[in-house]
């Protein structure tokens, strides 16, 4: 529901209904069309004060999410220790398996024959620590979520083909409606929107 | 992401159709006039409208018809048993190896253009790497049904998995055959998680572009709900790198375990400690011929010259050229090692090899893979679709024949001239070959179909950085 839309329902501009519905108010959204402004946007709203927020791209751009004060990723260590994990266990499953469980004299060699284990040590670690970077990259993401409040405001469709967003949100300490309008206005974007979560 | 070359001055050339480098070799990375939206709707075009039906659904048909024929191969063979091929003792691995090492070898140049090239940082991999990813899926997928029909009981295929059976059984880790089956089936997950990972903001974009509430709602479920944030990017990127790192080894382990099937024999022309890289390197060759044929239709019929421009395929030429080189060190290396061991079977397998009776198929070999690619010397060859087509053609049948000489030909004479016998193939030899060739075509054209075969995410990135003046 667009802005004028939702004033048409609950009679803009009746203010005490507006506070009412402030609760479902999720964030206030600029629209940028190139990715060098949505980056200077970020960095200014970050001077600024706000922490709660959050930058739409159609493509990676580099020093956005550290610009929007999130730094690295922990995907790295999620995979050494999924990685770690699957070298080990792979290797104590040969072990396990071609000693004291199964034991076979192939060629006169150790039970414990370790450069022969080698090749599916690597391969396990390899598939563990990708498995691993794959599911620890949508946890962080909390993804899949089907749905999100920014899906609400029209003009987000084009966030995935060629527009830039930057979107406050209201859990931020210093949101505060008209204020966050007013600076998201000085940035120059193409639009500002409200976005509904509902 | 800098690159020497890709900070190289584009001159425009009257005698070209596109612009070249001080040099004169193909410059352009991406059409002059691409914007983020042309891109977005050039590539989402075809699973959402679905342009040049007619040329997709004549393929298409044809490669259902050759996977009819795969099922009735195939059907046959778990009625019958492998009796119905041609292997024999000594020749008992025949088609269905040649076959398996072919297939896997096609899906590296996949893994090599997205992980590997990613690492170097050559942009010019950015339009193609979909595309050879899901080339990769595909081929390891056909690679893989092989060695399980070959069991000649396939339906017990799960005797090779560790697993605490109720019969105490373990499989045998020193075998590589076991590695095999780790190999390839890591092979596949990690291949089929990066490509995951890549197309996931792609089937955003076509979700965001779908008319339609059910192609909505499933290229939604694909996408997973991504809406491209700031914070979903960096972890995003962060996995890709590392599956990029994580692929590269991976890539080099897995046709080096395949050729370590050949070289713990104790045969010769199989025990030999140069055909880890030998296989490697043959992979890469023959997966790139493999791309070349297949992208260069699909960048005619679909219009993707602004895409995949001329400078792509003439470095996609430079690596076959390069990698092409690496197997004649490799097959040089084969007959000096066999002289210069002065083994009596080592030197009889080489000569056996050349003039024996299947001499012929040795010299179809070098002709193929050797002497056609040096062709790909003239730049006139490389620049132009239809004769790197054909160059590229020769490469892929004769990576085809070098397998069928490894397995067949060393095995056909071992030791004991009492067991020397010849391999004939059969019709049902033929027809699961090229019936495998019809389940590739098929999985493919529904690719082509369904999913943006493009990275519209990285041609965008590649356009972002045009306008940065860093392309």
């Amino acid at each position: 529901m667009t802005t004028e839309e939702r004033a048409a329902v609950v009679g803009f501009p009746s203010e005490v209904r507006l506070a009412e519905e402030d609760r479902s108010l999720y964030g206030l959204m600029a629209e940028f069309e190139e990715h060098e402004q949505l980056l200077e946007a970020a960095k200014h709203a970050y001077a600024a004060g706000y922490r709660e927020m959050d930058g739409f791209s159609p493509f990676p751009i580099e020093g956005l999410a550290e610009a929007l004060g999130r730094e690295g990723s922990p995907v790295p260590l999620i995979a050494l220790i999924g990685g770690m994990i699957g070298g080990l266990g792979g290797y104590f499953m040969e072990w396990i398996s071609m000693g004291p469980l199964y034991p076979l004299n192939v060629g006169g060699r150790p039970h414990n024959s370790w450069p022969i284990f080698i090749p599916v040590t690597f391969e396990l670690t390899v598939l563990i620590a990708s498995l691993s970077a794959l599911t620890g990259m949508l946890l962080l993401n909390r993804l899949p979520r089907p749905h999100h409040p920014v899906f609400n405001v029209p003009q987000f469709k084009r966030a995935s083909i060629d527009r830039f967003f930057l979107c406050i949100e209201t859990s931020d300490e210093k949101f505060e409606r008209g204020r966050t309008r007013d600076f998201l206005g000085g940035l120059k974007p193409l639009s500002v929107s409200e976005v509904w979560d509902e | 992401m800098e690159t020497i070359q890709g900070s190289e001055p584009q001159l425009p050339d009257p005698g070209k159709p596109f612009p070249v480098t001080t040099l004169g070799y193909p410059a352009e990375m991406i059409g002059p006039k691409e914007t983020y939206e042309r891109v977005s709707n050039q590539i989402t075009d075809e699973p959402l409208h679905h342009p040049h039906q007619k040329a997709w659904l004549i393929g298409f048909t044809i490669a259902v018809l050759m996977l009819l024929m795969f099922g009735v191969a195939v059907g046959y063979l778990l009625f019958k048993g492998v009796g119905i091929w041609g292997i024999n003792i000594p020749v008992a691995w025949g088609f269905a190896i040649v076959n398996f090492v072919w297939w896997i070898g096609i899906g590296h140049a996949g893994t090599f253009i997205s992980a590997i090239l990613l690492l170097l940082m050559q942009k010019w991999r950015t339009t193609i790497n979909r595309f050879t990813e899901a080339m990769t899926l595909f081929a390891v997928m056909c690679a893989g049904m092989f060695p399980l029909l070959h069991l000649g009981r396939p339906w017990i295929f799960y005797f090779i998995v560790p697993y605490p059976d109720t019969m105490a059984l373990w499989p045998q880790f020193r075998s590589p055959l076991v590695w095999d089956l780790f190999a390839v089936s890591t092979y596949f997950t990690v291949s089929l998680i990066f490509w995951y990972i890549g197309v996931m903001p792609d089937l955003a974009t076509v979700r965001d572009k779908a008319k339609t509430k059910w192609k909505q709602i499933l290229y939604g479920i694909g996408s997973l709900g991504w809406r491209g944030s700031a914070v979903h990017w960096k972890h995003h990127q962060s996995a890709y790198l590392l599956l990029a790192g994580l692929a590269t080894p991976l890539v080099l382990s897995v046709h080096s375990v395949v050729s370590f099937d050949f070289s713990v024999s104790q045969l010769p022309g199989w025990h030999s400690t140069i055909f880890p890289p030998y296989f490697v390197a043959g992979a890469i060759y023959s997966g790139f011929a493999m791309v070349l044929n297949l992208i260069i239709p699909i960048r005619r019929i679909y219009g993707f010259q602004n895409l995949i421009t001329t400078r792509t395929l003439n470095n996609m030429a430079c690596v076959t050229l390069a990698t092409c080189w690496m197997v004649a060190y490799g097959y040089i290396m084969e007959a000096f090692m066999a002289w210069y061991s002065g083994d009596v079977f080592d030197k009889y397998m080489m000569h056996d090899r050349m003039f024996g009776p299947y001499g012929w198929v040795f010299w179809a070999l070098m002709t193929l893979n050797v002497l056609i690619p040096q062709l790909l010397w003239s730049r006139w060859i490389r620049t132009h679709d239809i004769a790197l087509w054909f160059v590229a053609l020769s490469a892929n049948v004769g990576m085809w024949v070098e397998r069928f000489v490894i397995v067949v030909q060393s095995l056909h004479r071992d030791f004991l001239p009492r067991s020397w016998q010849m391999y004939y193939p059969t019709i049902w030899d033929w027809m699961t070959l090229f019936g495998s060739i019809g389940l590739f075509m098929t999985l493919l054209f529904l690719f082509i179909r369904y999913i943006p075969m493009i990275s519209i995410t990285e041609s965008r990135e590649l356009i972002a950085q045009r306008k940065e003046g860093r392309l």
